[in-house]
Protein backbone atom coordinates (compact mmCIF):
# COMPACT_ATOMS: atom_id res chain seq x y z
CA UNK A 1 0.00 0.00 0.00
CA UNK A 2 1.45 3.69 -1.06
CA UNK A 3 0.87 6.40 1.35
CA UNK A 4 -0.54 8.24 -1.37
CA UNK A 5 -1.97 6.87 -4.42
CA UNK A 6 -3.97 9.29 -7.10
CA UNK A 7 -5.47 8.00 -10.60
CA UNK A 8 -7.04 10.61 -13.12
CA UNK A 9 -7.85 13.09 -10.06
CA UNK A 10 -10.39 15.91 -11.26
CA UNK A 11 -11.61 18.77 -9.32
CA UNK A 12 -13.63 20.86 -11.77
CA UNK A 13 -15.38 24.55 -10.40
CA UNK A 14 -19.13 24.56 -13.10
CA UNK A 15 -17.03 24.81 -15.98
CA UNK A 16 -13.52 25.41 -15.11
CA UNK A 17 -11.31 22.36 -13.96
CA UNK A 18 -8.67 23.23 -11.33
CA UNK A 19 -7.70 19.77 -11.25
CA UNK A 20 -7.30 17.80 -14.67
CA UNK A 21 -6.69 14.52 -14.07
CA UNK A 22 -3.62 14.09 -12.14
CA UNK A 23 -2.41 10.46 -10.90
CA UNK A 24 0.26 10.84 -8.61
CA UNK A 25 2.15 7.72 -6.28
CA UNK A 26 4.34 8.07 -3.10
CA UNK A 27 6.77 6.13 -1.31
CA UNK A 28 6.70 5.81 1.99
CA UNK A 29 9.11 7.99 4.10
CA UNK A 30 9.49 9.67 0.45
CA UNK A 31 9.63 13.74 0.54
CA UNK A 32 7.47 14.76 -2.62
CA UNK A 33 7.33 17.97 -3.63
CA UNK A 34 4.53 19.42 -5.40
CA UNK A 35 5.19 22.61 -7.42
CA UNK A 36 3.33 24.66 -9.84
CA UNK A 37 2.28 28.01 -10.63
CA UNK A 38 0.18 30.10 -8.38
CA UNK A 39 -3.05 29.19 -9.37
CA UNK A 40 -2.15 25.72 -11.21
CA UNK A 41 -4.42 23.94 -8.92
CA UNK A 42 -1.93 22.48 -5.91
CA UNK A 43 -3.73 23.74 -2.82
CA UNK A 44 -7.28 22.29 -4.61
CA UNK A 45 -5.64 18.99 -4.95
CA UNK A 46 -4.16 19.11 -1.29
CA UNK A 47 -7.31 19.98 -0.25
CA UNK A 48 -8.50 16.90 -1.87
CA UNK A 49 -6.17 14.21 -0.38
CA UNK A 50 -6.67 15.75 3.11
CA UNK A 51 -10.66 14.69 3.08
CA UNK A 52 -11.67 18.50 2.72
CA UNK A 53 -13.11 18.44 -0.81
CA UNK A 54 -14.94 16.23 -2.78
CA UNK A 55 -13.49 15.28 -5.81
CA UNK A 56 -15.73 15.63 -8.88
CA UNK A 57 -13.58 12.51 -11.03
CA UNK A 58 -10.59 9.74 -10.58
CA UNK A 59 -9.91 8.64 -7.56
CA UNK A 60 -7.26 7.96 -4.68
CA UNK A 61 -6.14 6.76 -1.26
CA UNK A 62 -4.63 8.17 1.12
CA UNK A 63 -2.42 6.01 4.07
CA UNK A 64 -4.89 3.09 2.16
CA UNK A 65 -8.57 4.86 2.10
CA UNK A 66 -10.94 5.74 -0.31
CA UNK A 67 -10.38 9.80 -0.40
CA UNK A 68 -14.55 9.94 -1.49
CA UNK A 69 -16.02 7.51 0.97
CA UNK A 70 -13.32 7.58 3.93
CA UNK A 71 -12.19 10.99 4.59
CA UNK A 72 -12.77 10.81 8.29
CA UNK A 73 -10.34 7.82 8.52
CA UNK A 74 -7.61 9.83 6.43
CA UNK A 75 -7.98 12.81 8.41
CA UNK A 76 -6.56 11.06 12.17
CA UNK A 77 -3.42 9.18 10.01
CA UNK A 78 -2.22 12.77 8.02
CA UNK A 79 -0.86 15.84 9.75
CA UNK A 80 -1.39 19.58 7.80
CA UNK A 81 0.66 22.56 8.23
CA UNK A 82 0.15 25.71 6.07
CA UNK A 83 2.10 28.80 5.57
CA UNK A 84 -1.05 30.58 7.28
CA UNK A 85 -0.81 28.49 10.21
CA UNK A 86 -3.21 28.31 12.66
CA UNK A 87 -2.00 28.81 15.96
CA UNK A 88 -3.48 30.67 18.72
CA UNK A 89 -1.21 34.06 19.76
CA UNK A 90 -2.72 34.88 23.18
CA UNK A 91 -2.27 31.66 24.89
CA UNK A 92 1.61 30.02 25.90
CA UNK A 93 3.40 26.91 23.01
CA UNK A 94 2.06 24.44 25.70
CA UNK A 95 -1.46 25.31 25.79
CA UNK A 96 -1.24 25.29 21.88
CA UNK A 97 0.25 22.13 21.99
CA UNK A 98 -2.16 20.54 24.20
CA UNK A 99 -5.17 22.00 22.56
CA UNK A 100 -3.67 20.06 19.20
CA UNK A 101 -3.24 17.18 21.02
CA UNK A 102 -6.49 17.07 22.22
CA UNK A 103 -7.95 17.53 19.33
CA UNK A 104 -6.51 14.61 17.44
CA UNK A 105 -7.54 12.73 20.79
CA UNK A 106 -4.47 12.57 22.62
CA UNK A 107 -4.90 13.29 25.97
CA UNK A 108 -3.33 12.52 29.72
CA UNK A 109 -0.31 10.86 29.99
CA UNK A 110 -0.41 9.89 26.18
CA UNK A 111 -0.31 13.77 25.37
CA UNK A 112 2.22 14.45 27.87
CA UNK A 113 4.85 12.69 26.39
CA UNK A 114 4.15 13.58 22.54
CA UNK A 115 4.89 16.84 23.76
CA UNK A 116 7.88 15.97 25.17
CA UNK A 117 8.82 13.72 22.67
CA UNK A 118 8.59 16.76 19.70
CA UNK A 119 10.01 20.03 21.72
CA UNK A 120 12.73 17.57 22.29
CA UNK A 121 12.89 16.74 18.53
CA UNK A 122 12.32 20.43 17.66
CA UNK A 123 14.71 21.75 20.36
CA UNK A 124 11.92 23.81 21.68
CA UNK A 125 11.87 22.56 25.46
CA UNK A 126 13.17 26.25 26.92
CA UNK A 127 10.29 27.46 25.55
CA UNK A 128 7.15 26.05 26.42
CA UNK A 129 5.49 28.72 28.99
CA UNK A 130 6.37 31.61 26.45
CA UNK A 131 3.46 33.26 25.21
CA UNK A 132 3.08 32.12 21.37
CA UNK A 133 2.98 35.18 19.44
CA UNK A 134 5.94 36.39 21.20
CA UNK A 135 8.31 34.39 19.44
CA UNK A 136 10.26 34.86 16.21
CA UNK A 137 8.64 33.67 13.16
CA UNK A 138 10.88 30.65 12.62
CA UNK A 139 9.84 29.28 15.92
CA UNK A 140 6.27 29.82 15.15
CA UNK A 141 6.62 27.90 12.34
CA UNK A 142 8.50 25.17 14.19
CA UNK A 143 5.66 24.71 17.03
CA UNK A 144 3.31 24.74 13.91
CA UNK A 145 5.18 21.41 12.66
CA UNK A 146 5.14 20.18 16.20
CA UNK A 147 1.38 20.51 16.48
CA UNK A 148 0.82 18.82 13.05
CA UNK A 149 2.92 16.08 14.62
CA UNK A 150 1.78 14.97 17.64
CA UNK A 151 -0.60 12.22 16.86
CA UNK A 152 2.11 10.54 14.94
CA UNK A 153 0.60 11.05 11.00
CA UNK A 154 1.73 8.93 8.83
CA UNK A 155 1.35 11.34 6.17
CA UNK A 156 2.37 15.14 6.61
CA UNK A 157 0.97 17.76 4.04
CA UNK A 158 2.81 20.67 4.21
CA UNK A 159 1.46 23.67 2.27
CA UNK A 160 4.01 26.71 1.49
CA UNK A 161 5.44 26.19 5.15
CA UNK A 162 7.98 28.44 4.36
CA UNK A 163 6.94 31.35 2.06
CA UNK A 164 8.33 34.51 4.03
CA UNK A 165 11.10 32.75 6.08
CA UNK A 166 14.69 33.84 6.02
CA UNK A 167 17.14 31.15 4.32
CA UNK A 168 18.50 29.98 7.50
CA UNK A 169 15.63 29.08 9.24
CA UNK A 170 14.69 27.42 6.72
CA UNK A 171 17.54 25.28 6.36
CA UNK A 172 16.50 24.65 9.84
CA UNK A 173 12.87 23.90 9.26
CA UNK A 174 14.33 21.23 6.62
CA UNK A 175 16.82 19.36 8.69
CA UNK A 176 13.58 18.52 10.65
CA UNK A 177 11.82 17.38 7.88
CA UNK A 178 14.53 15.24 6.63
CA UNK A 179 15.04 13.74 9.94
CA UNK A 180 10.75 13.05 10.03
CA UNK A 181 11.04 11.35 6.53
CA UNK A 182 13.99 8.87 7.37
CA UNK A 183 11.85 7.57 10.47
CA UNK A 184 9.28 6.62 7.80
CA UNK A 185 6.88 9.89 7.66
CA UNK A 186 5.84 10.48 3.97
CA UNK A 187 5.77 14.35 3.34
CA UNK A 188 3.77 16.03 0.78
CA UNK A 189 5.00 19.64 -0.02
CA UNK A 190 4.53 22.44 -1.49
CA UNK A 191 6.67 25.42 -1.72
CA UNK A 192 8.07 28.49 -4.69
CA UNK A 193 11.38 28.12 -3.06
CA UNK A 194 13.65 26.15 -5.57
CA UNK A 195 16.51 25.85 -3.37
CA UNK A 196 13.98 23.66 -0.87
CA UNK A 197 12.57 21.48 -3.88
CA UNK A 198 16.12 20.34 -3.92
CA UNK A 199 15.71 18.25 -1.04
CA UNK A 200 12.87 16.73 -2.21
CA UNK A 201 13.49 12.83 -3.35
CA UNK A 202 10.77 13.62 -6.46
CA UNK A 203 9.40 16.66 -7.59
CA UNK A 204 6.03 17.02 -9.44
CA UNK A 205 5.36 20.26 -11.90
CA UNK A 206 1.91 21.20 -11.98
CA UNK A 207 0.65 23.42 -14.94
CA UNK A 208 -2.88 24.70 -15.13
CA UNK A 209 -4.24 21.34 -13.04
CA UNK A 210 -2.50 19.00 -14.83
CA UNK A 211 1.20 17.67 -14.31
CA UNK A 212 3.53 18.68 -16.73
CA UNK A 213 6.27 16.47 -15.20
CA UNK A 214 7.71 14.22 -11.92
CA UNK A 215 11.10 13.54 -11.72
CA UNK A 216 14.04 13.35 -8.82
CA UNK A 217 15.17 17.81 -8.89
CA UNK A 218 18.53 16.29 -10.80
CA UNK A 219 16.70 14.45 -13.88
CA UNK A 220 14.76 17.44 -14.24
CA UNK A 221 17.81 19.64 -14.70
CA UNK A 222 19.74 17.22 -16.86
CA UNK A 223 16.51 16.86 -18.66
CA UNK A 224 16.07 20.64 -19.31
CA UNK A 225 20.01 21.24 -19.82
CA UNK A 226 19.37 23.46 -16.97
CA UNK A 227 22.18 24.69 -14.36
CA UNK A 228 19.50 25.20 -11.50
CA UNK A 229 16.21 24.06 -10.62
CA UNK A 230 14.19 27.71 -10.81
CA UNK A 231 15.92 27.69 -14.75
CA UNK A 232 13.97 24.06 -14.86
CA UNK A 233 11.16 25.00 -13.77
CA UNK A 234 10.71 28.21 -15.65
CA UNK A 235 11.53 26.46 -18.80
CA UNK A 236 8.77 23.04 -17.86
CA UNK A 237 5.75 25.90 -16.80
CA UNK A 238 6.95 28.72 -19.58
CA UNK A 239 5.61 26.70 -22.82
CA UNK A 240 2.64 25.56 -21.51
CA UNK A 241 1.34 28.80 -20.01
CA UNK B 1 23.48 63.36 -4.04
CA UNK B 2 21.50 60.97 -1.89
CA UNK B 3 17.45 60.47 -2.28
CA UNK B 4 17.63 58.62 1.06
CA UNK B 5 19.71 59.65 4.04
CA UNK B 6 19.03 57.43 7.48
CA UNK B 7 20.78 58.54 10.76
CA UNK B 8 21.32 56.41 13.84
CA UNK B 9 17.24 55.39 13.63
CA UNK B 10 16.52 53.47 16.24
CA UNK B 11 12.81 51.68 17.12
CA UNK B 12 11.76 49.77 20.44
CA UNK B 13 8.33 47.88 20.76
CA UNK B 14 7.67 47.29 24.11
CA UNK B 15 11.01 45.09 25.19
CA UNK B 16 12.14 44.40 21.99
CA UNK B 17 14.51 46.39 20.04
CA UNK B 18 13.74 46.73 16.39
CA UNK B 19 16.15 49.18 15.39
CA UNK B 20 18.96 49.49 17.54
CA UNK B 21 20.69 52.70 15.28
CA UNK B 22 20.64 51.98 11.41
CA UNK B 23 22.79 54.55 9.23
CA UNK B 24 22.74 54.27 5.66
CA UNK B 25 22.05 56.26 2.32
CA UNK B 26 20.33 55.27 -0.88
CA UNK B 27 21.82 57.06 -3.88
CA UNK B 28 19.32 58.34 -6.59
CA UNK B 29 18.27 55.96 -9.44
CA UNK B 30 19.65 52.93 -7.60
CA UNK B 31 17.91 49.46 -7.23
CA UNK B 32 18.25 48.73 -3.70
CA UNK B 33 18.08 45.58 -1.69
CA UNK B 34 17.68 44.99 1.92
CA UNK B 35 17.98 41.07 3.17
CA UNK B 36 18.53 39.67 6.68
CA UNK B 37 16.79 36.87 9.07
CA UNK B 38 13.38 37.21 10.48
CA UNK B 39 12.95 39.78 13.24
CA UNK B 40 16.62 41.51 11.53
CA UNK B 41 14.12 45.04 11.79
CA UNK B 42 13.51 45.32 7.20
CA UNK B 43 9.51 46.02 7.91
CA UNK B 44 10.40 48.19 10.66
CA UNK B 45 12.38 50.02 8.43
CA UNK B 46 10.43 50.46 5.92
CA UNK B 47 7.44 51.23 7.40
CA UNK B 48 9.25 54.71 9.40
CA UNK B 49 10.53 55.00 5.63
CA UNK B 50 6.95 55.45 4.57
CA UNK B 51 5.66 57.73 7.14
CA UNK B 52 3.62 54.82 8.16
CA UNK B 53 5.46 54.40 12.13
CA UNK B 54 7.48 57.31 13.68
CA UNK B 55 11.03 56.20 15.01
CA UNK B 56 12.12 56.71 18.60
CA UNK B 57 15.08 58.74 17.51
CA UNK B 58 17.31 59.25 14.92
CA UNK B 59 17.08 61.39 11.42
CA UNK B 60 15.76 60.32 8.35
CA UNK B 61 15.66 62.47 5.07
CA UNK B 62 14.20 61.13 1.79
CA UNK B 63 14.62 63.56 -1.50
CA UNK B 64 15.95 66.44 1.15
CA UNK B 65 12.74 66.51 3.05
CA UNK B 66 12.31 65.79 6.69
CA UNK B 67 10.01 62.61 6.91
CA UNK B 68 8.55 64.07 10.10
CA UNK B 69 8.41 67.58 9.38
CA UNK B 70 7.54 66.79 5.56
CA UNK B 71 5.44 63.88 5.85
CA UNK B 72 2.58 65.47 3.64
CA UNK B 73 4.64 66.26 1.01
CA UNK B 74 6.99 63.07 1.03
CA UNK B 75 3.83 60.65 0.81
CA UNK B 76 3.04 62.25 -2.71
CA UNK B 77 6.55 61.53 -3.59
CA UNK B 78 6.75 57.68 -2.84
CA UNK B 79 5.15 54.50 -3.03
CA UNK B 80 4.84 51.72 -0.75
CA UNK B 81 3.54 48.13 -1.70
CA UNK B 82 3.53 46.49 1.95
CA UNK B 83 4.58 42.61 2.70
CA UNK B 84 0.03 41.69 3.00
CA UNK B 85 -1.62 42.41 -0.06
CA UNK B 86 -3.95 45.56 0.68
CA UNK B 87 -6.08 45.94 -2.15
CA UNK B 88 -9.91 45.01 -2.17
CA UNK B 89 -11.04 41.91 -3.22
CA UNK B 90 -13.99 42.68 -4.22
CA UNK B 91 -13.35 45.60 -6.72
CA UNK B 92 -11.91 44.72 -9.86
CA UNK B 93 -8.72 45.47 -11.08
CA UNK B 94 -9.60 48.28 -12.79
CA UNK B 95 -11.33 50.15 -9.57
CA UNK B 96 -8.57 49.23 -7.22
CA UNK B 97 -6.73 51.69 -9.66
CA UNK B 98 -9.34 53.90 -9.86
CA UNK B 99 -9.54 53.89 -5.95
CA UNK B 100 -6.09 54.68 -5.38
CA UNK B 101 -5.85 57.68 -7.91
CA UNK B 102 -8.90 59.05 -6.29
CA UNK B 103 -6.95 58.84 -3.32
CA UNK B 104 -3.83 60.55 -4.39
CA UNK B 105 -6.05 62.80 -6.35
CA UNK B 106 -5.19 62.52 -9.63
CA UNK B 107 -8.49 63.27 -11.93
CA UNK B 108 -9.60 63.63 -15.46
CA UNK B 109 -7.05 63.00 -18.41
CA UNK B 110 -4.24 62.17 -16.45
CA UNK B 111 -5.77 59.77 -14.27
CA UNK B 112 -6.91 57.76 -17.89
CA UNK B 113 -3.58 58.04 -19.11
CA UNK B 114 -1.46 56.65 -16.46
CA UNK B 115 -4.17 53.82 -15.67
CA UNK B 116 -3.51 52.69 -19.63
CA UNK B 117 0.07 52.93 -18.96
CA UNK B 118 0.00 50.83 -15.82
CA UNK B 119 -2.39 48.26 -16.71
CA UNK B 120 -0.41 47.88 -20.44
CA UNK B 121 2.61 48.12 -17.96
CA UNK B 122 1.64 45.21 -15.55
CA UNK B 123 0.29 43.17 -18.41
CA UNK B 124 -3.09 43.80 -16.86
CA UNK B 125 -5.31 44.71 -19.55
CA UNK B 126 -6.87 42.02 -20.56
CA UNK B 127 -7.90 41.13 -16.87
CA UNK B 128 -9.46 44.82 -16.01
CA UNK B 129 -12.62 43.52 -15.00
CA UNK B 130 -11.48 40.56 -13.05
CA UNK B 131 -12.26 40.81 -9.39
CA UNK B 132 -9.08 41.23 -7.62
CA UNK B 133 -9.86 38.12 -5.23
CA UNK B 134 -9.75 35.91 -7.94
CA UNK B 135 -6.59 37.28 -9.34
CA UNK B 136 -3.33 34.69 -9.18
CA UNK B 137 -1.17 35.60 -6.41
CA UNK B 138 1.55 36.67 -9.14
CA UNK B 139 -1.10 39.01 -10.81
CA UNK B 140 -2.07 40.53 -7.53
CA UNK B 141 1.38 41.33 -6.64
CA UNK B 142 1.09 43.20 -10.19
CA UNK B 143 -1.44 44.89 -9.24
CA UNK B 144 -0.64 46.06 -6.00
CA UNK B 145 2.40 47.32 -8.02
CA UNK B 146 0.49 49.16 -10.63
CA UNK B 147 -1.35 50.97 -7.50
CA UNK B 148 1.78 51.96 -5.96
CA UNK B 149 2.45 53.85 -9.35
CA UNK B 150 -0.53 55.39 -10.00
CA UNK B 151 0.73 59.04 -8.22
CA UNK B 152 4.08 58.27 -10.51
CA UNK B 153 6.45 58.22 -7.16
CA UNK B 154 10.32 59.08 -7.53
CA UNK B 155 10.99 56.34 -4.78
CA UNK B 156 9.54 52.74 -4.79
CA UNK B 157 9.63 51.06 -1.59
CA UNK B 158 9.03 46.94 -2.15
CA UNK B 159 8.36 45.05 1.31
CA UNK B 160 8.89 41.08 -0.01
CA UNK B 161 6.46 41.67 -2.99
CA UNK B 162 7.71 38.40 -4.39
CA UNK B 163 7.34 36.00 -1.55
CA UNK B 164 4.48 32.90 -2.32
CA UNK B 165 4.91 33.62 -5.54
CA UNK B 166 6.15 31.16 -8.59
CA UNK B 167 9.60 31.47 -10.26
CA UNK B 168 8.10 32.41 -13.85
CA UNK B 169 5.60 35.04 -12.26
CA UNK B 170 8.78 36.22 -9.79
CA UNK B 171 11.00 36.25 -12.66
CA UNK B 172 8.62 38.52 -14.59
CA UNK B 173 7.94 41.20 -11.47
CA UNK B 174 11.48 41.32 -11.31
CA UNK B 175 11.68 42.39 -15.03
CA UNK B 176 8.93 45.39 -14.10
CA UNK B 177 10.91 46.34 -11.45
CA UNK B 178 14.21 46.73 -13.35
CA UNK B 179 12.31 48.93 -15.95
CA UNK B 180 11.27 51.60 -13.60
CA UNK B 181 15.02 51.31 -12.28
CA UNK B 182 15.89 52.14 -15.80
CA UNK B 183 13.17 54.97 -16.09
CA UNK B 184 14.83 56.64 -13.75
CA UNK B 185 12.56 54.93 -9.81
CA UNK B 186 14.42 54.47 -7.04
CA UNK B 187 13.61 50.93 -5.70
CA UNK B 188 14.02 49.81 -2.10
CA UNK B 189 13.52 46.10 -2.00
CA UNK B 190 13.60 43.31 0.55
CA UNK B 191 13.28 40.07 -0.50
CA UNK B 192 13.74 36.30 1.18
CA UNK B 193 14.80 35.23 -1.86
CA UNK B 194 18.59 35.13 -2.48
CA UNK B 195 19.11 34.68 -6.23
CA UNK B 196 16.82 38.15 -6.32
CA UNK B 197 18.80 40.14 -3.84
CA UNK B 198 21.57 39.20 -6.02
CA UNK B 199 20.17 41.06 -8.92
CA UNK B 200 20.34 44.59 -7.27
CA UNK B 201 22.59 47.12 -7.98
CA UNK B 202 23.42 47.21 -4.22
CA UNK B 203 22.35 45.62 -0.70
CA UNK B 204 21.91 46.36 2.79
CA UNK B 205 22.62 43.67 4.87
CA UNK B 206 20.78 43.89 8.05
CA UNK B 207 20.54 41.63 11.77
CA UNK B 208 18.93 41.98 14.57
CA UNK B 209 18.36 45.92 14.16
CA UNK B 210 21.45 46.21 12.53
CA UNK B 211 23.53 47.24 9.51
CA UNK B 212 25.68 44.10 9.13
CA UNK B 213 26.99 45.18 5.45
CA UNK B 214 26.29 47.38 2.59
CA UNK B 215 27.72 47.13 -0.73
CA UNK B 216 27.22 46.01 -4.61
CA UNK B 217 26.47 42.33 -4.48
CA UNK B 218 30.06 41.43 -5.66
CA UNK B 219 31.62 44.16 -3.12
CA UNK B 220 29.76 41.93 -0.59
CA UNK B 221 30.91 38.16 -2.02
CA UNK B 222 34.53 39.83 -2.38
CA UNK B 223 34.65 39.88 1.26
CA UNK B 224 33.27 36.32 1.75
CA UNK B 225 35.88 34.89 5.04
CA UNK B 226 36.95 31.54 3.76
CA UNK B 227 37.76 29.35 0.79
CA UNK B 228 34.04 27.57 -0.72
CA UNK B 229 34.40 24.47 -2.06
CA UNK B 230 31.06 22.55 -3.82
CA UNK B 231 30.76 18.65 -2.80
CA UNK B 232 28.74 16.92 -5.37
CA UNK B 233 28.01 13.93 -7.78
CA UNK B 234 27.77 13.65 -11.38
CA UNK B 235 24.90 11.70 -11.39
CA UNK B 236 22.56 12.56 -8.29
CA UNK B 237 22.05 14.99 -5.71
CA UNK B 238 23.90 14.85 -2.62
CA UNK B 239 23.32 15.87 1.07
CA UNK B 240 24.70 16.04 4.26
CA UNK B 241 23.50 15.39 7.42
CA UNK B 242 23.42 17.78 10.23
CA UNK B 243 24.80 15.65 12.39
CA UNK B 244 28.34 15.28 10.75
CA UNK B 245 30.93 16.14 12.90
CA UNK B 246 33.10 18.10 10.41
CA UNK B 247 36.57 18.25 10.45
CA UNK B 248 38.54 21.37 12.36
CA UNK B 249 38.93 23.14 8.87
CA UNK B 250 35.50 23.35 8.09
CA UNK B 251 33.28 26.35 9.19
CA UNK B 252 30.49 25.32 7.68
CA UNK B 253 28.46 23.09 5.25
CA UNK B 254 25.03 23.20 4.08
CA UNK B 255 23.51 21.71 1.03
CA UNK B 256 22.56 23.87 -1.95
CA UNK B 257 21.14 23.57 -5.46
CA UNK B 258 21.64 20.07 -5.31
CA UNK B 259 25.19 19.89 -4.12
CA UNK B 260 27.30 20.72 -0.88
CA UNK B 261 29.01 23.66 0.03
CA UNK B 262 31.81 23.31 2.06
CA UNK B 263 33.10 26.52 3.92
CA UNK B 264 36.90 26.36 4.27
CA UNK B 265 39.22 27.99 6.59
CA UNK B 266 41.07 30.73 4.28
CA UNK B 267 44.57 29.43 3.03
CA UNK B 268 43.57 26.64 4.51
CA UNK B 269 45.93 23.89 2.51
CA UNK B 270 43.42 21.49 0.69
CA UNK B 271 45.22 18.53 0.18
CA UNK B 272 43.91 14.93 -1.38
CA UNK B 273 43.87 13.72 2.31
CA UNK B 274 41.54 15.92 2.79
CA UNK B 275 39.43 15.87 0.03
CA UNK B 276 39.31 11.85 0.73
CA UNK B 277 37.89 12.87 3.90
CA UNK B 278 35.52 15.03 3.33
CA UNK B 279 34.03 12.27 0.36
CA UNK B 280 33.35 10.43 3.28
CA UNK B 281 31.47 12.38 5.26
CA UNK B 282 29.22 13.09 2.21
CA UNK B 283 27.43 10.23 0.94
CA UNK B 284 27.82 9.23 -2.51
CA UNK B 285 29.78 12.76 -3.65
CA UNK B 286 32.73 12.52 -5.77
CA UNK B 287 33.73 15.94 -7.11
CA UNK B 288 35.02 18.67 -4.79
CA UNK B 289 35.77 21.82 -7.03
CA UNK B 290 36.19 25.32 -5.78
CA UNK B 291 33.22 27.22 -5.72
CA UNK B 292 32.90 31.08 -6.31
CA UNK B 293 30.40 32.47 -3.33
CA UNK B 294 27.24 33.82 -3.98
CA UNK B 295 24.76 36.32 -1.81
CA UNK B 296 23.06 32.89 -0.50
CA UNK B 297 26.81 31.36 0.90
CA UNK B 298 27.75 34.89 2.31
CA UNK B 299 24.43 35.28 4.03
CA UNK B 300 24.71 31.78 5.67
CA UNK B 301 28.23 32.92 6.64
CA UNK B 302 27.21 36.02 8.19
CA UNK B 303 24.41 34.54 10.37
CA UNK B 304 26.63 32.16 11.81
CA UNK B 305 29.32 34.59 12.38
CA UNK B 306 26.50 37.17 14.27
CA UNK B 307 24.34 34.53 16.20
CA UNK B 308 20.58 33.53 14.42
CA UNK B 309 18.74 34.51 16.86
CA UNK B 310 16.38 31.89 16.70
CA UNK B 311 18.16 29.41 17.85
CA UNK B 312 19.65 31.14 20.99
CA UNK B 313 16.53 32.80 22.12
Amino acid sequence: MKPIETNALTKKFGYYTAVDKISVSVEKGEIFGFLGANGAGKTTAIRMLCGLLVPSGGSGTVAGFDIMRQSDKIRSRIGYMSQKFSLYSDIDVIDNLKLYGSIYGLHGYLLNNRIKEMSGFLEMGSLLQRKTGDLPWGWQQRLSLACANLHKPQILFLDEPTGSVDPVSRRIFWDFIIELASGGTTIFITTHHMDEAEYCHRISIMVNGRIADVDTPFALKKKTGSDSLQDAFIKIVEPQN
Amino acid sequence: MPIVDVRDLRKNYSVEQALAGVTFSVETGTFFGIIGADGAGKTTLMRILVTLLNADSGEVHILNYNIVNDMQILRSKIGYMPQRFSLYGDLSVKENLTFFADVFNISGKDRKERMAKLLRFSRLEQFQKRRASNLSGGMKQKLALSCALIHSPKLLILDEPTTGVDPVSRREFWDILKELRNDGVTLIVSTPYMNEAAMCDELLIMHNGRVLKKGTPAELVGDYPCDLYRVASDNKTVTCSNRITMPDSVVQMYPSGGAVHVAVRKGFPVDAGWKNHLLTLINGAEIIEKLQPDIQDLFFMLIAENGNQKNNS
